[in-house]
């Protein structure tokens, strides 16, 4: 194992966990408002994103990139607020699993209508970051006499702040608003929140538009690294097992799952020839980035089955 | 204010519940409804606040006024936004929010910020108790800790009448008391009115101006507290002075014994 790099590999996946944390969290605040499991959040990510490079680029409206953003976050909303009032308010009463699918034909819905409209091809995405001048952080400590130097691209290091600042905001969103306020109490219990005058569908309504916002910057941060074509939605595979390693309900348990899955698919890339059976099977472990975030699920949910952080009922009258 | 005619409700279509109840409660005054178990009670005030529509329940005859405006059609959110608050059955507090925050979402309906303030002033003026644990989480109250958020939280909305389903279930004797005082006195200082359900029809008639008794979806009796707390079939069913030691029904009371002298 080359302990050298370690650092190198902990801390690229950490960050690389920023926006899989901030996705996450689009995935749990629908669930807490309503109890809906939205598998069609990485399709209203590619569409944000697709809408933001239509915007910004000259074979779209060429907006200087800001803008660009901005016209595409109000397409997110605009798309967050047409689910809720025209697939699932509808569907209110009918049994849970019914709505879960509903999601789920949503984002097979949603994917065609991208090609639809977008085509097939792989676009450009703007760069936002720049590329060239990556990082050079020096550990303050060393490694067989080595300084311990870590290297980290622009857009890894701003994708991971932009994403945590986001997860700030809204925290604080939901914890001092009145807004966050009457979100909070309906995620409790919708039947309380309408006794108390909450409207509780303006709240679902609410939950579903940030979920727009939530999934488009989520969209651009990933796909100003990778690039953008229609397989930017697998990135809620990492992200799903972050929501239900985290707990479902759990704001912070969303964030720190996401972290904790970046770090482990992170850490499996770390070159490890010396540590395996053999050379063959460290090549396997090195391409095993997707199926990681599940084994470490699988391992959690034994020991905890409600996520490391799901919310304790209280059971009380 | 508050004028319940002749209603009749039916769960999932078919399970008559209310069978043609009618009950008033006029400006500033406590009113109380009481009956036994199943009676109805809970069903008739869901029935005003517009709940009934969440467990499929629908009011099929008859109509609910409250000044003037037919509530039988709203939405529950839109009924408390006229002025008719509730405080639950079983309190119902938001577990996982602080007591301070459950009281503010009560006030969620009008939003502003001083009379938010104003208001919580004004409930921790009722239950000086709250105050030191405005941070704490509500699902970690005492029961009786948990009556008061869920009374205070009605009053938050500042509103001009307050149903109230049971304050007094599952609580200490001393504290049934000293809640049912609260509540005489912000009925008396705010002047808001209160329809109040209880089974214990003790301290309810204690504290209630006029008060209705049901029975399996009927109104059976109905007057002024005091006769009614004076009544000897009340007495003998529902305050538990009766020497036989047994549970009747108020049916059996008004059949084998003496007849009607309250209904004249
Ligand atoms: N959602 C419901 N569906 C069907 N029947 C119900 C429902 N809720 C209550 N009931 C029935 O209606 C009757 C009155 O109930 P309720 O209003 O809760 O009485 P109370 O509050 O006086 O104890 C009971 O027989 C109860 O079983
Ligand atoms: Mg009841």
């Amino acid at each position: 194992m080359n302990w050298q790099l370690l650092p190198q590999f902990a801390i690229t996946g950490l960050l690389n966990g920023g926006p899989i944390a901030l996705i996450a969290l689009g995935i749990v605040l629908i669930f807490k408002s309503s109890e809906i499991f939205n598998f069609a959040q990485g399709q209203m990510l590619l569409i944000g994103t697709m809408a933001t490079w239509w915007f910004a680029s000259p074979e779209g409206m060429g907006l200087p990139l800001p803008l660009a953003i901005l016209a595409a976050l109000g397409v997110s909303i605009l798309l967050g607020l047409a689910i809720e009032r025209f697939t699932l308010r509808p569907m209110t009463g009918q049994p849970l699993l019914s709505i879960i699918l509903m999601t789920l034909a949503l984002s097979q819905f949603l994917q065609g209508l991208t090609i639809l409209i977008f085509g097939t091809v792989q676009r450009n995405f703007p760069v936002i970051f720049e590329v060239t001048n990556p990082y050079k952080i020096t550990l303050p400590f060393q490694y067989n006499g080595n300084p311990i130097i870590v290297i980290l691209k622009q857009n890894l290091v701003w994708s991971f702040i932009i994403a945590m600042v986001c997860v700030l905001v809204l925290w604080v969103f939901f914890q001092y608003t009145n807004t966050g306020l009457a979100m909070r109490a309906t995620a409790e219990d919708h039947e309380t929140a309408q006794s108390v005058g909450i409207r509780i569908n303006r709240v679902f309504g609410i939950s579903w538009a940030i979920a727009g916002i939530i999934a488009n910057i989520g969209g651009i941060l990933i796909a100003t690294a990778s690039g953008l074509d229609l397989s930017l939605p697998v990135v809620v595979l990492a992200a799903f097992p972050a929501v239900l390693l985290g707990g479902l309900e759990s704001i912070p348990g969303a964030v720190v799952g996401g972290l904790v899955i970046g770090l482990a698919q992170g850490l499996v890339g770390l070159p490890n020839n010396d540590f395996f059976l053999g050379p063959e099977m460290a090549q396997a472990v090195r391409n095993s980035a997707e199926i990681v975030p599940y084994i470490i699920l699988l391992v959690v949910l034994l020991f905890r089955p409600d996520g490391l952080f799901g919310q304790k009922r209280i059971e009380r009258i | 204010m508050l004028k319940v005619n002749n209603i009749e409700v039916v769960y999932s279509d078919v399970i008559l519940v209310l069978r043609g109840i009618s009950l008033e409660v006029g400006d500033g005054q406590i009113v109380a409804l009481l009956g036994a178990n199943g009676a109805g009670k809970t069903t008739t005030l869901k029935a005003i606040s517009g709940l009934l529509k969440r467990e499929d329940g629908a009011i099929t005859r008859g109509s609910i006024e409250f000044d003037g405006v037919r509530l039988d059609k709203l939405p529950p959110e839109e009924i408390t936004r006229l002025g008719v608050s509730q405080v639950l059955e079983g309190r119902r507090l938001f577990q996982h929010l602080t007591t301070e925050e459950n009281l503010r979402t009560g006030a969620l309906v009008n939003g502003n910020r001083a009379e938010t303030r104003r208001l919580l002033e004004q409930v921790y003026h009722y239950f000086p108790a709250l105050k030191n644990l405005r941070h704490r989480t509500a699902g970690y109250l005492s029961g009786g800790e948990q009556q008061m958020v869920a009374i205070g939280r009605a009053l938050m909305a500042n509103p001009r009448l307050i149903l109230m389903d049971e304050p007094s279930l599952g609580l200490a004797p001393l504290l049934v008391q000293n809640i049912f005082d609260i509540i005489r006195r912000i009925n008396q200082e705010s002047g808001v009115s209160i329809l109040l359900v209880e089974q214990n029809a003790n301290v309810a008639l204690k504290t209630a101006e006029y008060a209705y008794v049901m029975e399996t979806g009927r109104i059976v009796l109905d007057g002024p507290a005091t006769e009614l707390a004076q009544n000897a079939d009340i007495k003998e069913f529902y305050l538990g002075l009766t020497q036989l030691g047994e549970r009747k029904s108020y049916r059996d009371v008004k059949h084998y014994k003496r007849r009607k002298r309250w209904l004249g």
